[in-house]
């Protein structure tokens, strides 16, 4: 029996893992692969076997094909999936944390706050390759969740699908309004927020990567470290409290980390939405209801998603780029709205 | 002192309390109902002794007063059901049981063998191996209220909480879960503090009685002395007769017009 209670926890989750692993790998090779300049896949996965240590081929790229491979493709590639990857974990976190299915960092308003948070370091004079960056952004985002939370818990339940939406509605479309007016208050800067807030990938470089990846590194652990206490805490706070967990320092963590993903993604790649959503509900169908699986896997999953989304929006209007936050949107939204039915008639 | 004590417990939730200067006490291996009309403070009560509402008084357990223990210890002696039970959709019967063993894992830690073993053992004593992959939504009443016992005992509790355990099973669950309870108790000698709506199964199972009203103790002690038709009659405001079973354990009946023929009533069994 000891067995049987192991191996149903453990059993579709290496699969799965398998599964999204695979996923990930292909989507990146198209990722690199794909683009004005031809670089042929072949190409491309023996230059970076190449890279390794230990490891001799000749790739056959020339030598602007292999720059336009690790200066352009490969950092756009890598800061895609770190961005996706923070998305999902962050929804899924938040969903196990309002026990709510539709909360995400995007209609909490975490990443217009972030959002706000950023255009006015922007506005400020920081650097869009600054550390400050993440931070403004962090800042923004953690007051937009703390005023959705408090607005929800004013309109009666947080846990009430509904209630949160509305106040991450209302909470969103504030922190946008002031972003938008504090933008054209400084008509100097507007440009250079302007590309940063359709969510694109476009002018990702080296210096984006190195920037944001020790916040989602954190934040990630952080919330991987509690992927048990969320299983607890599906229980609804009063159990959760009687079964030893002490809720407020857990709620504290999560949600600070969750919105340090969320924040650190957006202050490099903009308003991208519905990761958090369309990720973590798909691993749940997969792999089960187990934040143990959902936290990881969405980690996964969010950054294979942000690949392909990114692989659509360079090449369905190419040689012009489609903002990724459309792509994502045009995927989010119906599925937003079949979540939002069977929650409706799960009550 | 061994068991839990609760003396001179006020409690509510911000407005006026709704628990006032309640003293009770259960023994190491002793079975305390508490019974009274809705909005008597049961419920309420019950939170105060698993720590979740805080008092003015003194709850202690074992002598040490719980408001000097941490959460994870609390947890660890104090086990708690509460009346409906947050079902988690997708977890499986096995997964919810460990549950229980959240106090014994460290903050940073994951189950261990010994919390596998526990969960094991509690879900073949409750007869739940055969349901442990299922996922715990898809189970009867009956085989739920099991899944949540045995994720109570799972806390390898000294102190079992139960709020209305019974509510929504037949007459067969219901007897079936007090049974499984009452062996546990007199087993592992838990102490088991519930409570309780049907008066005639309280006084079958329960020791003791501790009658509630407006949050205050109105009768406490052995159910015949407690159980009075007079008594249920101020207190519940219910039309009762009051009978006795063999061993002089009350059985409490409902009835109208005070036991006279009715109008409505075609025959009447009391006559």
């Amino acid at each position: 029996m000891t067995d049987v209670v192991v191996v149903a926890r453990a059993r579709r989750r290496p699969s799965t893992a398998l599964i999204l692993t695979a996923v990930l790998l292909g989507g990146a090779a198209l990722a690199l692969g794909v683009g004005p300049a031809g670089v042929p896949v072949r190409g491309v996965v023996l230059e970076l076997l190449d890279a390794l240590p230990f490891v001799n081929v000749e790739s056959g790229l020339g030598e602007r094909q292999a720059a336009v491979l690790w200066q352009l493709r490969l950092p756009r590639v890598v800061l895609g999936a770190i961005v996706g990857g923070a998305l999902a974990i962050a929804g899924g976190a938040y969903q196990g944390v309002f026990r709510n299915p539709l909360a995400d960092p995007y209609l909490l308003g975490v990443a217009a706050g972030a959002g706000l948070g950023a255009t006015l370091a922007i506005i400020g004079g920081v650097a869009s390759t600054s550390p400050v960056l993440p931070l403004a952004a962090f800042g923004g985002g953690a007051v937009a969740v703390v005023v959705t939370y408090a607005l929800a818990r004013l309109g009666g339940s947080v846990r009430t699908t509904a209630t949160l939406i509305l106040a991450g509605v209302a909470v969103a479309s504030f922190f946008t309004a002031a972003q938008t007016f504090a933008q054209q208050l400084a008509s100097d800067t507007v440009r250079e927020v302007f590309a940063w807030i359709l969510g694109r990938l476009t002018t990702a470089g080296w210096a984006e990567v190195r920037l944001v990846t020790p916040f989602v590194l954190v934040a990630m652990l952080v919330l991987i470290a509690h992927r048990r206490h969320l299983d607890v805490l599906a229980v609804g706070e009063t159990e959760a409290s009687a079964l030893g967990l002490e809720v407020s320092r857990v709620r504290f963590w999560i949600v600070l980390s969750a919105t340090l993903a969320a924040a650190a993604a957006v202050s490099v790649a903009g308003l991208i939405g519905f990761v958090g959503i369309v990720v973590p509900h798909s691993v749940r169908l997969l792999a089960g209801s187990s934040y143990r699986a959902i936290l990881p896997l969405s980690l996964l999953g969010g950054a294979a998603f942000l690949l392909f989304a990114d692989v659509v929006a360079r090449t369905v209007l190419a040689p012009s780029e489609l903002p990724i936050g459309v792509v994502t949107a045009f995927v989010g939204a119906p599925f937003f709205a079949v979540i939002l039915a069977r929650a409706g008639t799960a009550r | 002192m061994s068991g839990i004590r609760l003396a001179d417990v006020t409690a509510g939730y911000g407005g006026a309390p709704v628990v006032r200067g309640v003293d009770a006490a259960a023994a190491p291996g002793e079975w305390l109902a508490l019974i009274g009309p809705n909005g008597a403070g049961k419920s309420t009560l019950l939170k105060v002794a698993a720590g979740l509402v805080p008092s003015e008084g003194r709850v202690s357990i074992d002598g040490v007063a719980i408001d000097t223990m941490s959460r994870r210890r609390l947890s660890r002696t104090v086990a708690y059901v509460p009346q409906i039970p947050v079902i988690p959709p997708g977890t499986t019967v096995s997964d919810y049981v460990l549950l229980g063993r959240n106090p014994h894992i460290g903050y940073w830690r994951t189950e261990s063998h010994e919390d596998l073993e526990v969960a094991r053992t509690e879900i073949a004593r409750l007869d739940l191996a055969g349901l442990a992959d299922r996922p715990i939504e898809s189970l009867s009443g009956g085989e739920r209220q099991r899944a949540v016992l045995a994720r109570a005992l799972t806390q390898r509790p000294a102190v079992l909480l139960l709020d209305e355990p019974t509510t929504g099973l037949d007459l067969g669950h219901q007897q079936q879960f007090l049974e499984s309870v009452d062996e546990l108790r007199a087993r592992l000698g838990i102490c088991v503090i519930a409570a309780v709506h049907d008066l005639t199964l309280g006084a079958l199972y329960a020791d003791r009685l501790v009658m509630l009203a407006a949050g205050r103790i109105v009768a406490a002690g052995a159910p015949r002395e407690v159980l009075t038709a007079e008594r249920v009659r101020r207190v519940y405001g219910a039309d009762v007769a009051m009978l006795r079973d063999e061993a002089g354990r009350p059985i409490v009946v409902p009835q109208r017009n005070g036991g006279q023929p009715t109008k409505v009533s075609t025959s009447d069994p009391t006559k």
